[in-house]
Order: C-alpha cells, then sequence, then structure tokens
C-alpha cells in the first residue's frame, strides 16, 4: 500500500510525463478544446514556427463566444466577429482539427458540448483556453482553463507545465431543500469561501448533497470552482455519471466501454487523503441565492437585505462594497426581493443544459412576463440541447410567456456578440459573473439558478421561487 | 520572450482586491487577433468615463507615473476570465511586473508566459510599496536575487519557482523547451496509453 491520495493526486500521477525542478512536471493533456477568441494568436505562433498540431484527434474546435444568436442563415454583422470565426475555420481545416461550425447542429458553449458528446469522461486531463473548463470536472476529469501561450503549448506538444495544486475538499452534508439547486450551493459555497477561497487549490466535491446532483448539477457546480479561485472543481464519478456518459458518441463502446468503468471505478480519493484544506456545509441551509454586487462573493439569500458597507471591518473589502453597490444602483438595507429587474438570460455554460431549461420552465408554464420587463431570452447550451427542448415543448412554453428563444453560444453571458444590457439597466442572469460590464459596458447582473431567473421574468423583480410554487401547490 | 532580469521604475499603486481580467481587458477588446495594441482597453472603465473622457481619479494616465513599469495590486489580482490578453494588455501600457497580495492561478501563469513577473507579497510589504508610488519614489526589482528593494534600502524578499526563474532570466521559448527536452517523453506516455486507454486514440 503506498500513500493514501487524493482523486487530484491519482489523476495528477497518471499524466507525469516528466518531473521538473521545483514542483513543476510536465503534464500530458488528453483532450483540448479550442474556441475562436483564444486561440488565433496560439494558432498563427504555430503556423510561424513551422509546427503541427501534435494530436488533431485528441482536438475540438466549436465557435461560441462571437456567434450571434439569431438564426443561422444571416452573415455575421460584426466584421470583428465573422473574422475571429473565419479564422477558426480556416485554422481548424490548416491543422485537421475536427470543427462544429455553426450550422452543425452538434455547435454551442464548448463546455456543453463536450460532456454532451461523451468527449469529456473519468480520469482526463481536458483543458480550453477559458476558465470555466472546470465545469468538465462534474466527471471527475481534471479540466482547468489555461491561456492563449498555453493553448499553443498543447497544440505543439499535447503536454502543459504545471505546477501541482493544493487539494481541498468541500463537503455539503444532507439533502437540498425544495427550489433550492446546484447553482445556489454553488454562490454558497462561494459566498462562504470568497473569490479567492480556493486559490492555488483543486476543490474536490464530496457529501450526500453532491452525489444527489445529477450530471447537469454538477456541471453546474464545478463550472463555477474558478469564481472561487480554484484551478479545478472535481466531483467522484459514480453509476450517475457512468449512466451519463454510456451510448454518446465518444464514449467507449462495447468491450472497451467494460473496460474503462473498471478503470473509472478506482478514481475516488483514498479514505485516509489527506486535504490541504477541508470546509464543510449543511445543505439544509443553504437558501436561493441572488448575488448584489459586481463580485460572485457578494451574493445573500433571496430572504436578506442588501448590506451596508458601514458594517464591514476591512478598509479594502468596504470599499469594494461601496464600489459595488454604487455600480449597482442598490441602497444599503433594501430587500433583495424588492429589485426591479429589466432583463432576464437563461444561458450560459452554468445553466442553459436541458435540465436548466426545464426547471426554468415549470416555473414559466402558464404565466407571462411581466410587463415591466424590457428583454427575457432563452439561449439553449447547444444546438442538441435546443432540439432537446423542441421536442418537449418547452420553447413553446417560453415563446407563450414572451420569452425570446435563441440559437446557441455565449451571447449575453459575456455580450461579445449583439445579446447585451445596455448600460444602467439590470439583469437576473443565470451565467457565473457579475463583474463590471460582463454582460455589456454599464450592464447590472444578479446572478441566479434557472429557476430564479424564470421567477424574476414573470413577476419584474427578484423573488423566492419557492414563493411561486407554493402559490401553485395551494 | 523577452528576458526579464532587474527594473527599477517608480510603481503604480491600484489596491483592490479581486480585480478581474474582464476589468483589466473588456469583452469587446477580445476580437483582435493581434497580441498588439490592446492598452487602449486596459482598464479602460477605470481610466475613462461613459462619455470616453479620462477620469481625473484613475491613477493611470497620470503624468506622474508616466514610464512606469511595476503595478501594485491587492488580494487575488487577475481573477476571472482566462484571456491572456489582460496580460498583453498590461504589457502594452508598458507593465512588466506586477507586484500583489496574491494572484489567480491562470493569470500568474499568463504572464510567466509573456515575460511579465508577479511577485508576491505580504499586505503590509504591498502597502508599503505602493506608499512608495504614491511618493514618487522608484523601487528596484532583482529576479536574480529575488528581491523588491526600496529607496530607503528596504528588501523585501519574494519566492518564486526555479524553473519559471530560469526561463524569465533567459527569456526562452516553452514550446521548443518542451520538444527539444521531452519529444521522447512524450512519445513514451502515448505509447503506453495507447494500450491502456485505447479508447482515447483510435477514436480518430
Ligand atoms: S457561456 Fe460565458 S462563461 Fe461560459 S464559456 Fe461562454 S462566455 Fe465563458
Amino acid at each position: 500500500m503506498g500513500v493514501a491520495k487524493t482523486l487530484y493526486d491519482k489523476i495528477w500521477d497518471r499524466h507525469r510525463v516528466a518531473d521538473l525542478d521545483g514542483d513543476l512536471a510536465l503534464i500530458y493533456i488528453d483532450r483540448h478544446l479550442v474556441h475562436e477568441v483564444t486561440s488565433p494568436q496560439a494558432f498563427e505562433k504555430l503556423c510561424l514556427a513551422g509546427r503541427p498540431v501534435r494530436r488533431p484527434d485528441a482536438t475540438l474546435a466549436v465557435p461560441d463566444h462571437n456567434v450571434p444568436t439569431t438564426p443561422r442563415t444571416r452573415p455575421i454583422e460584426d466584421p470583428l466577429s465573422a473574422r475571429q470565426i473565419d479564422l477558426l475555420r480556416d485554422n481548424a481545416r490548416a491543422f485537421g482539427v475536427e470543427l462544429y461550425d455553426m450550422t452543425d447542429r452538434r455547435q454551442g458553449i464548448v463546455h456543453i458540448v463536450g460532456p454532451e458528446q461523451g468527449l469529456t469522461q473519468p480520469g482526463l486531463t481536458m483543458v480550453c483556453g477559458d476558465s470555466h473548463t472546470s465545469t468538465h470536472g462534474a466527471f471527475g476529469a481534471l479540466a482547468f482553463g489555461i491561456g492563449t501561450s498555453e493553448v499553443e503549448h498543447v497544440l505543439a506538444t499535447q503536454t502543459l507545465l504545471l505546477t501541482k495544486s493544493r487539494n481541498m475538499r468541500v463537503t455539503v452534508h444532507g439533502r437540498l431543500g425544495a427550489g433550492v439547486t446546484a447553482k445556489d450551493m454553488a454562490l454558497a459555497i462561494i459566498g462562504r469561501i470568497g473569490t479567492a477561497g480556493a486559490t492555488g487549490h483543486v476543490i474536490e466535491y464530496t457529501g450526500e448533497a453532491v452525489r444527489a446532483l445529477s450530471m447537469e448539477g454538477r456541471m453546474t457546480l464545478c463550472n463555477m470552482s474558478i469564481e472561487a479561485g480554484g484551478r479545478a472543481g472535481l466531483v467522484a464519478p459514480d453509476d450517475t455519471t457512468f449512466a451519463y456518459l454510456k451510448g454518446r458518441p465518444h464514449s467507449p463502446q462495447g468491450e472497451q466501454w467494460d473496460k474503462a468503468v473498471d478503470q473509472w471505478r478506482a478514481l475516488v480519493s483514498d479514505p485516509r487523503a489527506v486535504f490541504d484544506r477541508d470546509v464543510a456545509i449543511d445543505a439544509a441551509t443553504i437558501e436561493p441565492q441572488v448575488t448584489w454586487g459586481t463580485s460572485p462573493e457578494q451574493v445573500a439569500a433571496i430572504g436578506d437585505r442588501v448590506p451596508d458597507p458601514a458594517g464591514i471591518d476591512d478598509a479594502t473589502a468596504r470599499e469594494a462594497a461601496e464600489r459595488a453597490l454604487d455600480y449597482m444602483g442598490l441602497e444599503p438595507g433594501m430587500a433583495l426581493s424588492d429589485i426591479a429587474i429589466d432583463h432576464v438570460f437563461i444561458g450560459s455554460c452554468t445553466n442553459a443544459r436541458i435540465e436548466d431549461l426545464r426547471a426554468a420552465a415549470e416555473i414559466v408554464r402558464g404565466r407571462r412576463v411581466a410587463a415591466s420587463l424590457r428583454h427575457a431570452m432563452v439561449v439553449p447550451g447547444s444546438g442538441l440541447v435546443k432540439a432537446q427542448a423542441e421536442a418537449e415543448g418547452l420553447d413553446r412554453i417560453f415563446r407563450d410567456a414572451g420569452f425570446d428563444w435563441r440559437e446557441p453560444g455565449c451571447s449575453m453571458c459575456l455580450g461579445m456578440n449583439p445579446d447585451k444590457v445596455p448600460p444602467g439597466e439590470r439583469c437576473a442572469s443565470t451565467s457565473n459573473r457579475n463583474f463590471q460590464g460582463r454582460q455589456g459596458p454599464g450592464a447590472r447582473t444578479h446572478l441566479v439558478s434557472p429557476a430564479m431567473a424564470a421567477a424574476a421574468a414573470v413577476t419584474g423583480h427578484l423573488t423566492d421561487v419557492r414563493r411561486l410554487t407554493r402559490e401553485e401547490a395551494a | 520572450m523577452q528576458p526579464f532580469t532587474t527594473l527599477s521604475s517608480r510603481p503604480t499603486p491600484f489596491v483592490r482586491d479581486n480585480v478581474d481580467t474582464d476589468l483589466i481587458i473588456p469583452a469587446a477588446y477580445l476580437k483582435t487577433v493581434s497580441r498588439e495594441g490592446l492598452g487602449r482597453g486596459c482598464f479602460e472603465t477605470v481610466r475613462y468615463d461613459a462619455e470616453g473622457q479620462p477620469r481625473a481619479d484613475s491613477v493611470f494616465d497620470q503624468p506622474a507615473y508616466a514610464g512606469s513599469q511595476i503595478l501594485v495590486g491587492g488580494d487575488n489580482f487577475g481573477c476571472g476570465s482566462s484571456r491572456e490578453h489582460a496580460v498583453w494588455a498590461l504589457a502594452d501600457l508598458g507593465f512588466r511586473c506586477v507586484i500583489a497580495e496574491s494572484f489567480a492561478d491562470i493569470f500568474a501563469s499568463n504572464c510567466f508566459k509573456n515575460g511579465v513577473l508577479t511577485v508576491r507579497l505580504d499586505r503590509d510589504a504591498v502597502t508599503a510599496i505602493a506608499a512608495e508610488g504614491e511618493a514618487g519614489r522608484a523601487i528596484a526589482v532583482d529576479l536574480d536575487a529575488q528581491t523588491v528593494t526600496t529607496e530607503d534600502g528596504t528588501v523585501h524578499r519574494f519566492e518564486i519557482d526555479p524553473f519559471r526563474k530560469h526561463c524569465l532570466l533567459e527569456g526562452l521559448d516553452e514550446v521548443a523547451l518542451t520538444l527539444d527536452r521531452h519529444g521522447d517523453h512524450i512519445a513514451a506516455f502515448e505509447a503506453a496509453d495507447r494500450l491502456r486507454r485505447p479508447w482515447l486514440h483510435d477514436a480518430a
């Protein structure tokens, strides 16, 4: 028996190609996802050096950040966006990398496409020039975002020079209450440990409430690991994982499936493995969450009030809260449920999978988007999610209620395409970042779960979704 | 990569916690396909108001800090998006070194790849160095000695991984280095992995 290892230690050790000086190791990368925004400068350098892509078969390119969410038959109006997407197409062709182009049904947000296609599997190392690559950790894959220079390094060498992170365990005991989702869990954890709480660490999520989550829920949870500062998030694979993967286009087939599952079952932290940091939360204490500021850690339960910066001791944190309230146009002490909303965005790699759309549609069914709203939109995470939702009739529920039903992409999550929240206007959003200007210059963002976004849409203000479900039951 | 050895400059103080890369370079500027010219968008909302006029309360663009090559930040500097554009933008504004209490992991790695040195110091040291900048005094950064020295002779030592230090001092191209030194190791790993996990290799 060797030393007890965490799941992260095991994946790390399995992928060590060489040890370098200090804490650095050369780590093999199994899968590389590429999108149009962070790859052009990497491909350019490969061209200049005359280097090929080492493993085109391990690489997939998908345009997502810039793509308009209007019908795909229309040309892209923004010439800069069009150019990035053209360049991705050219580079994919020149380097022999598979591309799910804009008109491909499989196109969508790269972190939704990977799992959907079975490209994301337990025990893999996966990277993408995008911080929310942490999403794929839901399968027990070590998945993390990288910069463009690292994209180039992976394209050329299929490896990365990495310093090993520390191990952190977040255990969520017990069961989530009705109307409380993986998104609320993620936000509550960030509220507790802060946006730098997991810096330098890989988080493993465990506990009854995590095990009870569907793959969709686990993806939402791991997605936001980066918002807690984590290098990656992990959930050990189990039968839920295997059931999700079975029969997907890139999942192992036949005998190889059995061999793979055997290997995957070993991907758990040893009982006596030591974590550098341990945090435990009781699921029963988690209420539906909503952010009030410009950092995901500035979050509270929907029943709470906007905090008063005067009550914060640390000067830097106090100034940050004051700046946030000023930017958000909020007064200390006001009830969060009194905050009126102008826009609702249901989408992004955090919450645009089929289950998210079902949860939102459940609330919207038989109701109307409040007249005070300027715009409410649903952007499915991929073409396949969109098709599935349409097969279930979810699109009609949204449309009948007054929602706009769009084509897949990142959309209003970061406003690189025409979908933006105008300056000074306020959006309830299922995305993951409420940074200043994230949804457009001057835009004000409140992060919420899909059900909470739906509740805000039909009431016109931030609302405890459990109020609406109780009304229904009554 | 441009080597980094020593640097002497007046530091620009911007000591806020959780400075995210959306703030350093907004998404609108990510449509470029080049690494150059991003300085215009760097800290745009801090430097300019909604009408595009320079803001009086911005420390950037002040003549007193012209030519500053050192930025001083707070805790969790560079968090959020992995966009390397943030580093290209800072470099385009002339910064070659960022001193902060802590850095987000991806940002720190991106800095290193572009020959920008990240120096991690405790809060008191960061505050003291920011004060030097406000007082108009230069500080000296010496990578080989791993020190930041203020005019009154106070020395702040910092830690850095030996390999990264070596690469920065020499200005090495990491891709070439990996292929030269480890090409055989990578091929051996792939051959063994093909047997262990054939489904990841036969997929093409
Ligand atoms: S949906 Fe948002 S967070 Fe996710 S990859 Fe796209 S821009 Fe990034």
